[in-house]
């Protein structure tokens, strides 16, 4: 029997698929896929040059929007716009910094739009951040290296009454930095603040194997999937330019318990380190898909599919299995693009 | 000693480790002990059947099948 995939309008931002990449071209690579909707994908972009604006096999049509400190009136303004033009169903927001406007915006993008979203709420998206972690894996019942936050340079002294070093240096936002005496910690401090802000995060440096794991919530408590990656290979900026799948028991079960006693709504990314005794520590939750996200597709697990379904009140059921031993590699690859294309994205804002 | 149980070996000798995404390659040999091993055979009983089928003495290979458990455990592969 074959079955009509149902035509819907996905708005996704997040189209940077560069070096450092964010998750929107591999999230409408898992939608394009889709056995049950026929998707039409509006790209939603920061920069004139974010590579997914040209990629028209996948993205049908986009729009540039305000970038988040512009207050949340203007992308409003903006999305009402694109509203009208395309008639959307869902926004699947792909960067931490847009999400706090997203998820304010989205019960009157509901309500007066009638564009669904899918997102944490904004008590689950604060309580995850870098630096009230430590009280997160306490309340989740997960480990998490203990971390403090600082907000001078001349806090670096007192940290030896309460870690050692080496220890790990991180940015509120970005940015982390192993400092083996107090000296490289204070050039750290000095570097990371300047570029990304205070507070900046002490936390206890543990030594292992990375190993995360992309998931979905239903914000009911229920993991509706989960795949656990190992990098396999890592770029200068820490990214996974390849990675396997594993099979990790351990692992999907304090994912289970993290989404579980979180009740966290939405697509997010576990990282964590295992230490050579096998203890698993969460170094980081972020509250967005990861940009290696379709590796979960390839191992048989549609996350964004099934995103896309709850957001639209359909009744997901969790995934149970994956294939264990999948590898990513991403490529690079130059487009070629007309100047009329790039002309018509910087002054009309649309492509 | 005993193999751990996840691990899948190909014909080819590529072995894959599916809890921590590692994997190796041997040679002909070594996928010998690794499937005597697998098959619950104790040291000694690898070492007999080797020194059957190769001509190498009981001495050399403990030495070579020392060194090469080592290896296996140094990869997590191998549990005492």
């Amino acid at each position: 029997m074959i079955m009509e995939r149902k035509k819907i309008t996905v708005a996704v931002s997040g189209l940077n698929n560069i070096d450092s990449p964010g998750p929107g071209i591999p999230v409408i690579r898992a939608l394009k896929e889709s056995s049950q909707f026929d998707v039409r994908i509006i790209g939603l972009s920061y920069d004139n040059l974010e590579p997914g604006l040209y990629m028209h096999e996948l993205v049908d049509k986009s729009y540039s929007i305000p970038l988040p400190s512009s207050g949340t009136s203007s992308l409003m303004e903006r999305l009402t716009y694109i509203h009208t033009m395309e008639n959307l169903d869902v926004i699947i927001p792909n960067f931490d910094a847009e999400l706090h406007s997203f998820i304010k915006l989205a019960p009157t993008l509901k309500s007066e739009k009638g564009i669904e979203t899918f997102l944490p709420t904004q008590e689950q998206f604060e309580s995850r951040h870098k630096s009230v972690l430590y009280d997160f894996g306490l309340k989740n019942e997960v480990k998490v290296p203990f971390s403090k936050m600082i907000f001078s340079a001349q806090e670096i002294n007192a940290l030896k009454n309460e870690f050692t070093y080496p220890l790990v240096i991180k940015g509120k936002f970005y940015d982390a930095s192993i400092a083996a005496t107090p000296e490289q910690a204070m050039n750290y401090f000095y570097k990371i603040s300047a570029k990304w802000g205070l507070p900046i995060i002490v936390q206890e440096f543990v030594s292992g194997n990375e190993v995360n794991v992309t998931a979905l919530g239903d914000g009911k408590g229920n993991c509706i999937g989960a795949v656990p990656m190992r990098k396999l290979y890592i770029t200068d900026k820490g990214k996974a330019w390849a990675g396997i799948s594993l099979a990790d028991e351990n692992l999907i079960e304090i994912t289970n318990r993290v989404i579980s006693n979180s009740k966290w709504k939405g697509g997010c990314e576990l990282e964590f380190i295992k230490s050579k005794d096998g203890e698993y520590y969460l170094l980081e939750m972020n509250p967005r898909f990861p940009a290696w996200v379709y590796l979960a597709v390839g191992c048989g697990q549609n996350h964004p599919e099934s995103l896309v379904k709850m957001a639209l009140g359909e009744e997901v059921k969790p995934f149970e299995t994956y294939e264990i031993g999948k590898l990513f590699i991403r490529y690079s690859f130059d487009q070629i693009v007309d100047l009329k294309n790039f002309e018509k994205i910087s002054t009309l804002g649309e492509l | 000693m005993k193999i751990n149980k996840n691990i899948a070996i190909s014909e080819t000798g590529f072995i894959f480790n599916p809890s921590n995404g590692d994997s190796f390659s041997t040679n002909p040999v070594g996928m010998e002990i690794i499937s005597l091993l697998k098959d619950g055979k104790t040291k000694e009983e690898i070492i007999l059947e080797l020194t059957q089928k190769f001509q190498i003495d009981a001495s050399t290979m403990e030495k070579d099948l020392g060194d090469f458990f080592l290896m296996l455990q140094n990869f997590q592969l191998l549990n005492e």
